[in-house]
């Protein structure tokens, strides 16, 4: 599903990603954790050129991100991505969010959309909030439709950027409940989490991001309870 | 002392007076805001050009005075172009060109003002620029965008009393005309004070109402 090589992305002079290699299968879920500043977003970001390539190659379902005949629009619309903001948009009722997309790229009916965007509401459990703006909605609330708005359009792939980061602690299940439940779906996805008992429960591989590199890749149990470098030591000893 | 009274003998001239500074009004400003929408996205544009282009056009105009540029425009334009507007065509034009450069600002503050992750979210679904500038930006933007465009509109609306001096036959100048002839300028001036007054006054309740409908 995804293939990257030798990754680079500068800021002017600032080398964020010196250099990333990785595979992610399809079905595959893959948590990334390490230190703040290591890189994890900007890694993240640019696997849906929200941030352009500095060097490298980057291959999302056997389109090269780099190639110019490659229409990143299209590409957006496989790769789903959640924020650690949400970014719903607030001029929006809750089903217009989930609806905004497929009716504008897929082009599909008002009808269908609805239809769509109210049963995966369900799915994340917000049916009754249908039209509701997010402002009246609790952070874990906002950030389950920012889920079903990116599943609307039906990707084969999902980023998540420290999706429960910016919740209340006791909000923080009820989108991790989601997330669980979507990847016992055979969803394929990307997890940049602070939340270690969720990647040693739901990932089937973890990268230890840092200083630009995934330092270390493993199975979760491996990276848990051994792991290979001082650094990924050092980082778990501190979080968990 | 004073008679109001007499007032009503000169309400057909004021009338006209004030269609035509409402037509210079409305229609100054229309053209206005969409060369604010223009310029204001020059603004904010990466095409250095037409960032370049954006910035000489509102620095020259807030840097010089309304009075100023409708004489300019008036007076000094048709020599250069060999071609003459009349001066309601020319009233229009310099309320358009004034309130455009302001209103550019508006709208370059406003976009500027919406968080980046709405432009992130809305490229993440798929949605284009364009889509995304259309759908999700520009309407949360546009909000942002009524208080400062409001008070824009009542100094717009007031600044076509200045149009006067190029003989635009609008409420000042059909004021100016009968005090001077009449020798009544407390009933007549204060009569057109009160006419821009309740003007502006009923924007502003349009405004705020607007406003609140758009609440979300
Ligand atoms: N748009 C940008 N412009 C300049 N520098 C940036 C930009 N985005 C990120 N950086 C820099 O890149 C580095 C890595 O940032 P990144 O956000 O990828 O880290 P992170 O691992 O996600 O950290 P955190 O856990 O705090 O979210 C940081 O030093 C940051 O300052
Ligand atoms: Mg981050």
């Amino acid at each position: 599903m995804i293939t990257v090589q030798d990754l680079h992305k500068s800021f002017g002079d600032n080398e964020v990603l010196k250099g990333i290699h990785c595979e992610v299968e399809e079905k595959e879920v893959v948590c990334v954790i390490g230190p703040s500043g290591s890189g994890k977003s900007t890694f993240l970001r640019c696997l849906n050129l929200l941030e352009d390539i500095t060097s490298g190659d980057v291959i999302v379902d056997g389109y090269n991100l780099k190639d110019k005949a490659t229409d990143i629009n299209m590409i957006r619309t496989e790769v789903g991505m959640v924020f650690q903001q949400f970014n719903l948009f607030p001029h929006k009722t809750v089903i217009e969010n989930v609806m905004l997309a497929p009716r504008k790229v897929r082009k599909i009916s008002a009808d269908e959309a609805r239809k769509r965007g109210e049963a995966l509401l369900e799915k994340v459990g917000l049916a009754e909030k249908a039209n509701q703006y997010p402002s009246q909605l609790s952070g874990g609330q906002q950030q389950r439709v920012a889920i079903a708005r990116a599943l609307a359009m039906e990707p084969k792939l999902m980023l998540f950027d420290e999706p429960t980061s910016a919740l209340d602690p006791e909000l923080v299940g009820e989108v991790l409940e989601v997330m669980k439940q979507l990847a016992k779906e055979g969803m394929t996805m990307v997890v940049v989490t602070h939340e270690m008992g969720f990647a040693r429960e739901v990932a089937d591989r973890v990268f230890f991001m840092d200083e630009g590199i995934i330092m270390e890749e493993n199975t979760p149990e491996m990276i848990f309870t051994n792991p290979a470098s001082e650094r990924t030591k050092n980082f778990l000893n501190k979080v968990l | 002392m004073f008679d109001f009274g007499q007032v009503i003998d000169f309400l057909p001239q004021l009338r006209t007076g004030l269609y035509y500074t409402l037509l210079i009004s409305v229609v100054g400003l229309l053209a206005g805001f969409v060369l604010g929408a223009i310029f204001g996205l020059g603004r904010i544009s990466k095409n250095k050009f037409f960032f370049v282009i954006a910035s000489i056009y509102v620095e020259v105009v807030r840097g010089t005075p309304v009075l100023v540029q409708a004489i300019w425009i008036f007076f000094a334009l048709p020599i250069i172009t060999q071609y003459n507007m009349d001066s309601i065509t020319a009233g229009i034009v310099v309320i358009a060109i004034n309130s455009g450069a302001y209103i550019a600002e508006i709208v370059r503050g406003a976009v500027d003002s919406i968080d980046k992750g709405q432009m992130e979210a809305g490229r993440s679904l798929g949605l284009n620029k364009h889509q995304t500038m259309r759908y999700i930006i520009w309407p949360q933007a546009f909000k942002r965008m009524i208080p400062p465009l409001g008070n824009q509109f009542i100094i717009s609306i007031k600044d076509t009393s200045l149009l006067s001096v190029i003989l635009v036959p609008e409420l000042m100048f059909q004021g100016r005309y009968i005090a001077s002839n009449h020798f009544n300028a407390v009933e007549i001036y204060t009569t057109v004070a009160l006419f821009y007054l309740v003007i502006n006054f009923s924007l502003s309740l349009l405004l705020r109402y607007i406003e609140r409908r758009l609440n979300y």
